[in-house]
């Protein structure tokens, strides 16, 4: 029997950023014609595992990789994306890599277009040749073909079904002559299912064809519906690598979320267990739908009782960050949201305030701060507009009242221990903890009923990190302050949340308790809903 | 050392380039045997008279439509304010009361359809601001052609119909403001009323942008989406932003008008807009930042540096108009100069 | 997977004509109020139309210059005035060399060709810094280079630079006179005559003779090359048409004042044929593929591993060699160089000329850049006669066309702006 060799073969691959260890020793063996899928939550390493792969620019700038790549046996060194192309490594991107203009021919073919010669480019070079349009039909033609794509290749890729887009982008890649590999990146994430399931049909095709496939997805269906071989990733630590044969889709799940250290359980979550009908409703969601590009809710029902944490998880891009932003208005919201007996003005961030909301936003540059504004007034601004507040009024006209507003930042700068030089300085310059901190102490400048917090922890180090989450926690405790708190981490969710809320496809899939097991979890992030319906959404 | 650096840092290398270039003129000027105080004199005066126009960029910047390319079209109703107040016959002080009082009701209409206009069009407010102006220059030299005005002292005596290129100002209000308060230094004339007055409407601008109206406007243009969903109308922000900028600039080309004894109608007003975008910059200004010290020490600069250049250019270079030509060089070398730093670049 | 994607409908004649009426709204409307202009001037059709042949063979290339960067995404290239700078730059140092008739000219257009790269390659990269902002900074680049222009014209050339051609220097032998005499190269190009016959003709002539180059292309593409589509079949019949109109008009006795004034000279026209042929053909290849993939989505093609900077900087060169010639034709025609303002408004007109002509700041053909030029220039000859007409006041017209050129590159601009805002929130809901 001949020896076959994998088309790529990744050994004890580690990788560090600036000293944090975000790979710790994978390795893994795609062979020709199999699909092997990779699974893990958000910052498992799967794309740092792909940008090594790919030789992308960001490796190679912070210090490079540990282990070997070999291809066919031979080991290879991918510096630049170029040279991954070279090696026959295709990717079919996330997001198109599309130009609407042109037909799919075009696209197909695009920058690697077959030239013919004419005067001009006998004159100047290459660059002025003629494209043979002929050819190029012809080639593209072949590609969707080999997919199965029954479509003109003259149409238009502007106005084309989604599904479609993303064939167009795999026949691109099979198009490269010396395709071997080709990595999927969540590719059904758009699709309707007829249409994911004409990609998977599509892939297992190209697969008998002989081409390695990489299938990155958390849709445990599809990994169970196309996959041969499954690697699990957890935190840059490879779990395990599993035939599909030999397992389940619960196994995965909960190889998928584990259980991190042991973890400080919420001590209230017990003792304040008070009967379904007994707690006072504080936001009652209905059928909510936000249109937040990349984070769509599609339809949601949620109950926030009066004085508790409700955590929101799921994986980022199923639209558990929609939710709070369809809450405050910042995007396109539609539904019903009753806050203290009214009904709230929908699309309205005024009003949001008005009754009483304050919103700490996960894109803190972007929407959470002005950056060159000093830090009393980032904390005062939004109860300067709404309230009327830190103002001097005389007759019709005001003046900021400097001396409250200053007294106001140090208040909030002890008691937030926020590092800076004084409430004057300009918030660009604090550190992105210190950042957060001014984003909560401008919420509570408004003195809500209930907190909306999003990713309050990204991108800030660890000691911030605990000092924000108590900080929310001492809040709830102290003050009664309702909070709904957004989070790509289960860890922390779990850590100080009274209830957690998976969304999954932009729904609720399941309510869960802060020690339902991690099977639980990792199912309904999956799409999957086994827990029990431990109340909350209504039916 | 570590001082010096964080200044010269401050300053800016583009500014410090003219702070140099400034003071090598005036080296030249007393070489070329010019009098210190009439440069100085003369500098005065061009200061007061232009700092409101570029004063006009501040609510513009601030609200986040970037610089008012399209000032032309307050500088046209502050004009009309000014004809309307000759037309009725007012003269000194009164008349430029009048000229304003016309003026401003004008301008915030044309402000707030320009704003409008600039809601739409957000990213592109520069170059469209900009075709709006000579748009509006260009009909109006229609308005101007068509328009009643029976004074005689601006109709063109021939015709009897159409108003004049220029109109002079001195039987009207002429230097009422130059000549309020006056005094002299040794040979220093300091225009006091003028400065005062151009000070004041800074000092009002400053007060505007300390009111609840004013922070709203500043977070705006600072960070729209923040502005939105801190319950401000960003739209609204832009739109108040435009409407001070048109009447700002309304009020300026009146002040400018009385200092320099005559009002430009027709072509003048084509490229108005760029002398106080450059002169903003030049304070250290950006598109999207600006202080009100920016737009004094840009003024200062920007206009010492025109008046100086004048005698030095005569001087060197008889034939030609040298000094238009650092003029272009120098106000557009310094706008292309921002809009390079603006950002882009990015694929 | 079955062919399910929707082909647009074959839509009944009313929705057809509504779709073409809605496209062409522009060139439209521009079409009519040419007609009124024409109607109320009071002038003579021939006497128009001699204008109007001249004026656009003056600027027809300059127009077309701009076609490049707009398909590249760069919008209206204002910076084209550096080019125009280009040419009299060139044709200056051809007048001090004394040069004359065609030579000269060809002289000036080929040493225009090395300035207006280095200048469009500094324009490029400098567009390249300001990306989404190309169009203000390439008009407040024009005002610079003109600012440098002016300081070479009037204190380098002379004062550094020694020039021994005192008939073009102001009496002190510092600076350029203000206007550059071009007599010796006056109509070269327009009114070149090969064996003494004139090759500027006239218009029935000129029809036929485009006619018969235009009925020969098609002939050989639909007999020799065996090309079947029935566009070609089309064409080759307008052609014919062409020439059986020009053949009969050239015999008509009431037509003999037309013959007498509307005079088309045929090697300028064939030079602006040349170019309109050009620009297609650079389109069709490798390099034209990358333009337009550069200027639908920069991100995009920059990933598929096309160059998109150095992309941008050959549509500027491109653009500012195309607008050095088109000014070059311009003065030729002229017969004098107005030195200091003669580049000045070449970037304004033009952008308004291919607008009229229904491009907009993302889309432009050959064709909307020759109709537009026609409009344009139709407009420009008319109007001052009808404002006197209607108004009483020549003046009238005269700014109202200077409003026109503004006003449309406003409106232009401030749609474009609007319809892109308008998509990215369209984008937003189907995302």
């Amino acid at each position: 029997m001949p020896d076959i060799k994998p088309v790529i073969s990744i050994k004890n691959v580690e990788k560090s950023y600036y000293g944090n260890k975000v790979l710790k020793g994978v390795s893994l063996d795609v062979m020709p014609g199999e699909i092997h899928a990779l699974c893990g939550e958000n910052g498992a390493g799967k794309s740092t595992l792909m940008n090594i792969l790919f030789g992308m620019p960001v490796i190679h700038m912070t210090g490079g990789f540990e282990g070997i790549i070999e291809m066919d046996g031979q080991e290879v060194h991918i510096l630049n994306p170029r040279q991954a192309m070279e090696h026959g490594i295709g990717m079919v991107h996330q997001e198109f890599m599309l130009i609407p203009g042109f037909t799919i021919a075009e696209n197909i073919k695009l920058n690697r277009e077959p030239l013919r010669p004419n005067l001009l480019g006998r004159l100047f070079g290459e660059k002025l040749m003629s494209l043979d349009t002929l050819t190029m039909k012809s080639d593209a033609r072949t590609a969707l073909n080999r997919l199965g794509l029954d479509v003109d290749e003259n149409l238009p890729v502007d106005g084309l079904p989604v599904g479609y887009m993303q064939f167009v982008e795999i026949a691109r890649e099979i198009d490269k002559k010396n395709i071997r590999l080709l990595v999927f990146d969540e590719p059904t994430a758009v699709l309707t299912e007829s249409e994911a399931e004409k990609l998977l049909d599509a892939m297992k095709r190209l697969a008998a064809g002989g081409v390695g496939i990489l299938f990155i997805t958390h849709r445990l269906d599809e990994v169970m519906q196309a996959a041969d071989k499954i690697t699990i990733l957890r935190d840059g630590t490879q779990i395990k690598t599993l035939n599909k044969a030999d397992t389940t889709a619960k196994e995965i799940a909960t190889l998928m979320v584990g259980r991190e250290v042991e973890m400080r359980q919420k001590e209230r979550a017990e003792q304040e267990e008070a009967p379904e009908g007994g707690r006072e409703i504080a936001m009652s969601i209905r059928n909510l739908r936000v249109d937040m590009p990349g984070e769509r809710v599609l339809g949601i029902d949620l109950d926030l009782y009066k004085g508790e944490i409700l955590g929101l998880g799921g994986l980022a891009g199923q639209g558990k960050i929609g939710v709070a932003n369809g809450i405050m208005g910042t995007y396109p919201t539609s539904g019903e949201i009753i806050v203290g007996g009214q009904e709230l003005k929908l699309n309205s961030p005024k009003s949001s305030i008005a009754a009483g909301i304050a919103f700490v936003s996960e894109d803190r540059r972007g929407v959470g701060l002005v950056p060159d504004t000093s830090i009393e007034l980032n904390m005062t601004i939004p109860a300067m507009v709404n309230q009327g507040r830190f103002l001097r009024h005389i007759g019709p006209l005001s003046q900021i009242a400097r001396q409250e507003i200053r007294e106001n930042a140090e208040k909030y700068i002890q008691e937030l221990d926020i590092r800076c030089t004084g409430p004057r300085q300009a918030v660009r310059r604090l550190s992105g903890g210190n950042q957060q901190k001014v984003c909560i102490a401008r919420a509570l400048v408004l003195a809500p009923d209930i907190l909306l917090i999003s990713e309050p922890t990204r991108g800030i180090d660890i000691g911030a990190k605990s000092l924000v989450l108590d900080t929310v926690d001492r809040l709830n405790r102290e003050q009664g302050l309702t909070v709904l708190m957004t989070s790509s981490e289960l860890a922390e969710l779990r850590l100080i949340c009274d209830r957690i809320a998976i969304v999954t496809d932009g729904k609720v899939i399941d309510i869960l308790p802060p020690d339902a097991p991690d099977a639980d979890f990792g199912l309904a992030m999956s799409g999957v809903p086994v827990g029990t319906q431990s109340g909350g959404a209504a039916d | 050392m570590s001082n010096v650096k964080t200044i010269l840092k401050n300053i800016g290398a583009a500014r410090l380039i003219i702070i140099l270039f400034l003071f090598s003129l005036i080296i030249a000027a007393a070489g070329v045997g010019q009098s210190m105080s009439v440069l100085a004199s003369d500098s005065l005066v061009r200061f007061g008279m232009n700092l409101v126009l570029t004063l006009a960029m501040v609510p513009a910047v601030m609200s986040g439509t970037g610089m008012n390319f399209g000032l032309p079209v307050g500088i046209l109703c502050g004009i009309l304010g000014g004809l309307t107040s000759i037309e009725l016959g007012g003269t000194g002080m009164g008349g430029l009361v009048l000229a304003i009082a016309v003026a401003l009701p004008i301008s915030a209409v044309a402000g707030y359809l320009y704003g409008r206009l600039l809601n739409m069009v957000k990213g592109s407010e520069m170059m469209i601001g900009t075709y709006v102006g000579y748009s509006m220059v260009s009909i109006m030299c229609i308005g101007w052609l068509l328009m009643p005005f029976k004074n005689p002292s601006m109709v063109w005596p021939i015709a009897g119909r159409g108003l004049r290129t220029t109109i002079s100002m001195d039987s009207s209000f002429g230097s009422v403001l130059d000549k309020l308060w006056a005094f002299q230094i040794g040979g220093l004339t300091v225009p006091t009323g003028l400065i005062l007055f151009s000070l004041f409407m800074c000092l009002l601008v400053y007060l505007f942008t300390k009111s609840k109206t004013g922070i709203a406007m500043a977070a705006s243009g600072d960070n729209p989406r923040f502005a939105e969903a801190s319950g401000i109308s960003v739209n609204r922000s832009r739109i108040i932003g435009t409407m001070l900028s048109t009447m700002l600039a309304a009020v300026g080309i009146v002040v400018y008008a009385q200092s320099f004894g005559f009002m430009q109608l027709y072509q003048a007003p084509l490229n108005m807009a760029f002398a106080p975008v450059a002169a903003a910059l030049l304070g250290g200004a950006s598109t999207s930042k600006i202080k009100i010290s920016h737009v004094i020490i840009g003024t200062i600069l920007f206009q010492s540096l025109l008046t100086i250049a004048l005698p030095v250019a005569n001087v060197l270079m008889p034939e030609g108009n040298l000094s238009e030509v650092i003029r272009l060089i120098v106000s557009n070398g310094i706008i292309l100069f921002a809009l390079t730093q603006a950002g882009g670049g990015r694929e | 997977m079955s062919n399910n994607i929707n082909t647009p409908k074959e839509g009944d004649m009313g929705s057809k004509v509504k779709g073409f009426l809605v496209t062409n709204i522009v060139p439209i409307v521009f079409s009519v109020v040419c007609l009124i202009g024409v109607y109320y001037s009071g002038s003579s059709i021939p006497i128009i139309l001699m204008d109007v042949v001249s004026r656009f063979n003056r600027n027809a290339i300059l127009v077309l210059s701009l076609i490049i960067p707009i398909l590249s995404g760069m919008g209206l290239n204002f910076g084209i005035v550096l080019g125009a700078m280009s040419g009299q730059i060139a044709l200056f140092m051809v007048t001090v060399m004394k040069m004359s008739g065609l030579p000269g000219v060809l002289l000036a257009m080929l040493l225009s060709i090395p300035f207006a790269i280095v200048f469009g390659y500094f324009t490029g990269r400098l567009l390249n810094k300001t990306k989404g902002q190309e169009m203000i900074t390439g008009m407040i680049l024009g005002f610079f280079a003109n600012g440098l222009y002016q300081l070479l014209f009037l204190y380098v050339l002379g004062g550094i630079i020694k020039i021994d051609a005192p008939n073009l220097m102001i009496g002190s032998g510092v600076g350029v006179r203000a206007t550059i005499d071009l007599a010796p190269m006056k109509y070269a190009l327009d009114r070149f005559t090969i064996m003494n016959i004139s090759t500027e003709v006239d218009i029935f002539t000129a029809m036929m003779v485009f006619g018969a180059v235009f009925a020969l292309f098609y002939g050989v593409r639909l007999f020799v090359k065996k090309e079947t589509e029935l566009a070609l079949k089309a064409k080759l019949g307008l052609s014919i048409i062409a020439i059986a109109v020009g053949a009969v008009c050239v015999n008509m006795e009431s037509l003999r004042q037309w013959r007498a004034l509307v005079k088309v000279p045929l090697l300028s026209y064939s030079l602006i044929l040349l170019v309109c042929l050009l620009i297609p053909a650079i389109l069709r290849t490798k390099l034209g593929q990358d333009l337009r993939a550069v200027g639908q989505n920069m991100g995009v093609s920059s990933v598929a591993g096309i160059h998109v900077d150095r992309t941008r900087i050959v549509a500027i060169c491109i653009s500012t060699v195309l607008a050095a010639i088109g000014q070059i034709i311009f003065l030729q025609n002229m017969g004098n160089i107005s030195t200091y303002n003669a580049h000045e408004n070449v970037g304004m007109f033009s952008a308004a000329a291919i607008l009229i002509g229904g491009a907009t700041v993302s889309k432009a053909t050959v064709g909307q850049a020759l109709l537009g030029t026609l409009l344009f220039h139709l407009l420009f000859n008319v109007s001052p006669m009808a404002g006197k007409n209607l108004f009483g006041s020549a003046e009238i017209g005269e700014y109202f066309r200077v409003f026109i050129a503004y006003g449309i590159i406003a409106v232009a601009l401030a749609l474009y702006a609007w319809k892109q805002t308008m998509q990215a929130k369209a984008q937003l809901e189907q995302d």
